[in-house]
């Protein structure tokens, strides 16, 4: 199998391929990031707790315990943190470098479908090697973030509006409105207890791909969202891997300065 | 609030001139009043309201019209605890019509209900128990010649309120479970243009449709009602709420098996599939048959019989339904399980493809041994010419 002959970054030349490294994610991106998959991962763990909680033989009075309303709690604080984060990456969207802008997430241009295909092609069914012109994330990935944030959203909503009629609080009662959609409260938990499967099945296909990405293409996805670079072809800069709408006007970082060497 | 119009306050005696004739002392008039006041959810002044209402108002017309139904909301009904509320609909409120208790039948039955509805047109209440079958032109719940669709839309016209009574009638109960045969639909998909009242339960309690009635009654207006159409003063909250076995549930101590030790202790039946915390009724405050028990006292769990849907919810000894569109015992657990173990066999048969697809790009590339000493030349030179 012999790659294609252009771009001089994959072709087993007898130089190295040459990289350059870009300022990517900011540290809001990463924060949001991390954040989020930490409440993720709790919200999981303690939904799971409220779906299946584990049998417990004891002859003790239920006084001593109230280990399953603390459980029930940890979910509803960490729901708040999550959907504030989740407000924050939408804010950031609006004001982030072009990596975070929010048109990435939406199809507005036929060429970002022309790139969905060409993931289809090289990084699935890897029928061709020719590299995508992408430095944030590609253009199949940004269409997928975008369907997480509307599961997000469901989340958020299908969850305040349970939630609605055991706060006093009014954020909550924002989200009643829900509830006749679903016929009830018991449609809205049986769909929110689906859409986890969903974040399950998300997580191991985004953990897989970024394994996946690291390990082939070596432009260091997986600590971009440490601190921020990512080391793509020069080349890749020039094209549209950017972005497919007019810069932001904060002008990006790596144009301003070069990296330190 | 919906403010409904007094009837009109002439001739006849008063609710309370009624019941005196009637041989109710005004002691326990005055106990009927506080005990409605509390069910409402009055504040202790509210008593006096209550009072001065039924004293100075005159029996309400009612046309009480049955469909697709058990009559078992009539049965609560009549059962409430306090003999007051079963005399002061059947004689004070007063059925007009209703095929189950009237006396008359046939033709004298069609003609009490159309007199009724044209003298007292714009006054009288009409109360339904049971869904209105759609399907096939309505042919599967016919009276007197008519459909019910019929009979239902000509009696909400002339009235001023619509109570629909039970689970048939607010959201088409279990013959509105899956398929639907006849296209069982709920009053208020039927009727616009009119304030309805859902009195949400397989059947209601008793005391609750009491309560609702001497609302209207007393009021002239319409309850404060939730999202789905409900009063507030009954259903605002959970079972789960007042369940009296919450502090197991909070302690995490759970019912295993109907026969198991935790049955005999008394713990939470979460996991026996009650459907308390996501079910709004009173049952837990009022309780049944003069307040001596509910399901869960009595060691069920709830089934959410005061929710729309709840027979296709089931089954009911099983916490999360049965996932629509797949096999009868089929959750969301088995299908995420089956849908998350695909995926981790898509990867790891992916990652096989790509160490073989991408062994070219995979690895260490000529040029960039750690040992190749000095660093290729190329690379710093071309990378500053460019900035
Ligand atoms: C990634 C996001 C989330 C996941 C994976 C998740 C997961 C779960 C799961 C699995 C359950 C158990 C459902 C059941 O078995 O009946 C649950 C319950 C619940 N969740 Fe979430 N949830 C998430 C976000 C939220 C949010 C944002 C809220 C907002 C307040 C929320 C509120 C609730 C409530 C109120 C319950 C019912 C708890 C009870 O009645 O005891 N969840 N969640
Ligand atoms: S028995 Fe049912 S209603 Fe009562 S606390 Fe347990 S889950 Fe809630
Ligand atoms: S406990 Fe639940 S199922 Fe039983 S009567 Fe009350 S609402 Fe209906």
């Amino acid at each position: 199998m012999t790659p294609e002959a252009s771009p001089a970054a994959l072709s087993p030349a007898a130089a190295a391929p040459v990289f350059k490294r870009v300022y990517v994610w900011e540290l809001p991106v990463r924060l949001y990031h991390w954040l989020n998959a930490l409440c993720v991962l709790v919200l999981i763990v303690t939904g799971l707790l409220i779906a299946h909680p584990p049998a417990i033989t004891s002859a003790s009075e239920a006084s001593f315990s109230y280990w399953f309303g603390v459980n029930r709690f940890i979910h509803f604080a960490t729901a708040y943190v999550f959907v504030f984060n989740f407000a924050f990456r939408i804010y950031w969207g609006f004001v982030g470098n072009q990596f975070s802008d929010w048109r990435n997430f939406l199809p507005l241009r036929r060429a970002q479908f022309r790139q969905v295909r060409a993931v289809l092609r090289v990084d699935v069914l890897q029928t061709t090697n020719k590299p995508i012109d992408a430095v944030g994330h590609n253009a199949l990935a940004y269409f997928t973030y975008f369907a997480m944030f509307l599961v997000f959203l469901f989340q958020v909503v299908s969850g305040f509006a349970m939630y609605a009629s055991m706060s006093q609080a009014w954020f909550p009662q924002l989200f009643r409105w829900a509830v006749p959609l679903f016929g009830g409260d018991y449609g809205l938990r049986q769909w929110h207890y689906m859409a986890m499967w969903f974040f399950i099945v998300f997580t191991i296909v985004h953990v897989y791909l970024v394994f996946y990405h690291d390990y082939v293409e070596g432009h260091g996805v997986m600590s971009s969202m440490v601190g921020g670079w990512k080391f793509v072809h020069p080349g890749t800069l020039k094209g549209n891997g950017r972005s497919w709408f007019p810069l932001s006007p904060k002008p990006p970082r790596n144009d301003v300065k070069p990296p330190p060497r | 609030m919906n403010l409904l119009e007094s009837p009109p306050q002439t001739g006849g005696p008063t609710i309370w001139e009624e019941m005196r004739a009637r041989g109710v002392s005004r002691r326990d008039f005055i106990k009927f009043c506080t005990w409605m006041s509390a069910y409402l959810g009055l504040e202790a002044s509210g008593v006096a309201d209550v009072v001065k209402a039924l004293e100075k108002k005159r029996r309400l017309p009612v046309v009480w019209l049955h469909f697709q139904e058990c009559t078992c909301c009539s049965e609560s009904f009549i059962r409430s605890s306090h003999p007051i509320v079963a005399d002061i609909l059947l004689d004070k409120v007063s059925l007009d019509y209703t095929e189950t208790l009237q006396a008359a039948a046939g033709f004298q039955a069609e003609e009490c209900l159309h007199r009724t509805m044209k003298e007292r047109r714009g006054e009288y209440l009409l109360m339904v128990e049971g869904s209105v079958p759609m399907a096939d032109e309505g042919i599967y719940c016919v009276i007197g010649g008519r459909t019910a669709l019929d009979i239902v839309q000509e009696a909400a016209d002339g009235a001023k309120a619509v109570v629909a009574w039970g689970n048939c009638a607010c959201a088409g109960c279990v013959q509105a479970a899956k398929p639907n045969p006849t296209r069982a639909t709920p009053i208020h998909k039927v009727i616009t243009g009119k304030p309805i009242i859902n009195v949400q339960g397989c059947p209601p309690i008793g005391e609750v449709m009491a309560g609702v009635v001497v609302h209207l009654l007393a009021f002239d207006r319409i309850p404060q009602l939730d999202a789905l159409g409900r009063p507030k003063a009954f259903y605002s909250r959970r079972v789960h709420d007042t369940c009296y076995r919450r502090p197991y549930y909070d302690a995490g101590l759970f019912v295993e098996s109907f026969d198991d030790e935790n049955a005999r202790r008394g713990f939470c039946l979460y996991k026996m599939g009650c459907r308390g915390p996501t079910t709004y009724n009173s049952c837990g405050v009022m309780r049944w048959n003069n307040g001596v028990s509910y399901p869960i006292q009595s060691g069920h769990g709830c089934i959410g019989c005061s929710e729309a849907g709840f027979w296709d919810n089931g089954p009911f000894y099983q916490r999360l339904a049965s996932f629509p569109g797949f096999g009868i015992e089929t959750t969301a657990d088995q299908i995420g399980l089956a849908v998350g173990a695909a995926t981790i066999a898509g990867a790891a048969a992916h990652a096989v493809l790509t160490n073989v697809r991408k062994q070219h790009e995979i690895g260490e590339h000529p040029g960039e041994s750690a040992s190749l000493a000095p660093p290729p030349a190329v690379a710093e030179p071309d990378d500053q010419a460019k900035e």
